[in-house]
């Protein structure tokens, strides 16, 4: 029997985005530029985070007629966000046959408590996380894949380490635990307990674990994929520096030959200037939007 | 115990070398497939990775991404000579895409991407693959392309809404959906066996 939108199905795609760049586009000749640049997959959205930080105000799902643009334009998966919470936000974007909905912190967040139920949808989810516990949490709401939260905007890659570090170090930990330990674990992590054994058995998510928030660089898209991820999102990073179409080529190419110090090399050079990075301290609390979401 | 060390290494022991193309997308799971069918699976990402391969698998993934993966690394010629020498090559989804005409030409087979639609229209169901499995088996569609059009000597192995999904010409097999993404291994074995022959 033939059946649509199987966790596997959802799974599925993320699957065939892996060792690939997604790349935030704000319109549909960013997309282009994109595809043809060797994105495996854009993000839609009306502004990059960079300058969501910098406009500030309430940020939203994108408009749909700029998303249908870019589904026109490009034959590669569109992905766009929504706001935490925003379960109508995700219906909307299902109608317009989105390929895959992000709920991101990058957006200001409508629900302080609960995300969307994402068993309710056809369209996959992809949420962030900066620990295990957060990853196998927004699993056991139906993400179909994890990205790591970073700190998006920002052109610095410390935090997406520091996240990507805590998930793959949390499923490690788990590995070395016996069955008698794994119920505490879970309540330590705040995570499902059937969630937990199937991590400590298998030694990783039942689904792909990419990097997000503050990549720039070839060698920062190198540097997540040897930390563990299995794929990147490149945000601001692209559009935000000198010269776009040299600098997705190169990245894709870093997250493809990511253990290639000579290919990395090669791809670094003549890419002019990178987007300006903004240190951690600089932001203050406030100004952390890896801390949205629960 | 040395004994022990040479049986393992005994002829009969030698697993197929089956290369997996890693430039992006979905190879992780083809390796873990081939290390359970009993192949040694690698991960090719440049020309040199080809050398001495029994078998290679072209994956699903973008297929835009892939072709431009290929060319960056200089790839195309070296598939072409493990294809010329006769051996045995598996593409899977965007993996059909690039074997055929309109890219590497391996398999004389043009195809439509995303044939079946964006990701609501993916879908699971079970098909018969002539000639390769017994029964049906339990095939994942993920954007899957199917084939347009076939030239002579290419034999449809399955199909699914009236369109081809499952192709062989020679030594060349496309298929438009994912073995790898269920536990079912048999078309996995099914080629391992095909590159140890």
């Amino acid at each position: 029997m033939a059946e649509e939108a199987t966790f596997r199905v959802k799974t599925g795609l993320a699957e065939m985005l892996k060792g690939g760049v997604i790349m935030d586009v704000v319109d549909a000749e960013q997309a282009k530029i994109a595809e043809d640049a060797g994105a495996c997959a854009v993000m839609a959205l009306e502004r990059v985070p960079a300058d969501i930080r910098r406009d500030g105000g309430v940020a939203r799902m994108s408009n749909p007629r700029m998303i249908k643009e870019i589904q026109d334009a490009v034959s590669i998966p569109v992905m766009a966000k929504v706001r935490i919470g925003h379960f109508v936000e995700a219906q909307v974007l299902q109608s317009l046959s989105i390929d895959f909905i992000d709920e991101s912190e990058v957006l200001t967040p409508a629900d302080e408590t609960n995300h969307v139920d994402k068993f309710e949808f056809d369209a996959p989810f992809v949420c962030g996380a900066t620990n295990l516990g957060e990853a196998l949490r927004r699993i056991g709401e139906g993400a179909a894949m994890i990205r790591s939260k970073g700190e998006a905007g920002t052109g610095n890659v410390v935090e997406a380490v520091r996240h990507m570090r805590e998930i793959v170090g949390g499923i490690k930990r788990l590995g070395t635990l016996s069955s008698t330990e794994l119920p505490t674990a879970a309540k330590e992590l705040q995570a499902p307990l059937e969630l937990v054994r199937e991590v400590a058995t298998s030694g990783w998510l039942p689904v792909p674990v990419f990097c997000a928030g503050g990549i720039a660089t070839p060698a920062d898209a190198a540097l997540m994929m040897q930390l563990g991820a299995e794929g990147n999102f490149v945000g601001s990073g692209i559009f935000k520096s000198d010269d776009p179409e040299r600098r997705a080529k190169a990245i894709v190419e870093a997250t493809t030959h990511f253990n290639d110090a000579d290919r990395i090399a090669a791809a670094s050079e003549q890419l002019g200037e990178a987007m300006p990075g903004i240190e951690m301290a600089a932001l203050g609390e406030d100004g952390r939007l890896a801390s949205r979401g629960w | 115990m040395p004994a022990a060390a040479g049986s393992e290494t005994g002829a009969a022991e030698i697993k197929p070398r089956i290369g997996v193309l890693a430039v992006q997308g979905g190879f992780q799971r083809h390796v873990e497939h081939l290390e359970l069918a009993g192949a040694d699976p690698f991960e090719v990402r440049l020309p040199v990775d080809l050398e001495g391969l029994d078998g290679l698998i072209l994956p699903g993934g973008e297929s835009t991404t892939i072709v431009m993966g290929i060319e960056n690394a200089g790839l195309a010629p070296a598939i072409l000579a493990h294809h010329e020498a006769g051996r045995p090559i598996l593409g899977t989804c965007a993996g059909m895409i690039v074997a055929g005409r309109e890219h590497l030409g391996l398999i004389d087979i043009t195809t439509k991407r995303n044939a079946f639609g964006r990701q609501l229209a993916s879908f699971e169901d079970d098909i018969e693959v002539d000639g390769v499995l017994e029964g049906t088996i339990r095939a994942v569609f993920i954007r899957a392309p199917w084939v347009e059009s076939t030239g002579e000597g290419v034999k449809v192995l399955s199909e699914v809404r009236d369109h081809p999904v499952a192709v062989r010409q020679g030594t060349v097999t496309a298929l438009s959906f994912h073995p790898e993404l269920t536990p079912d291994n048999r078309i996995h074995k099914w080629f391992t066996g095909a590159c140890t022959a």
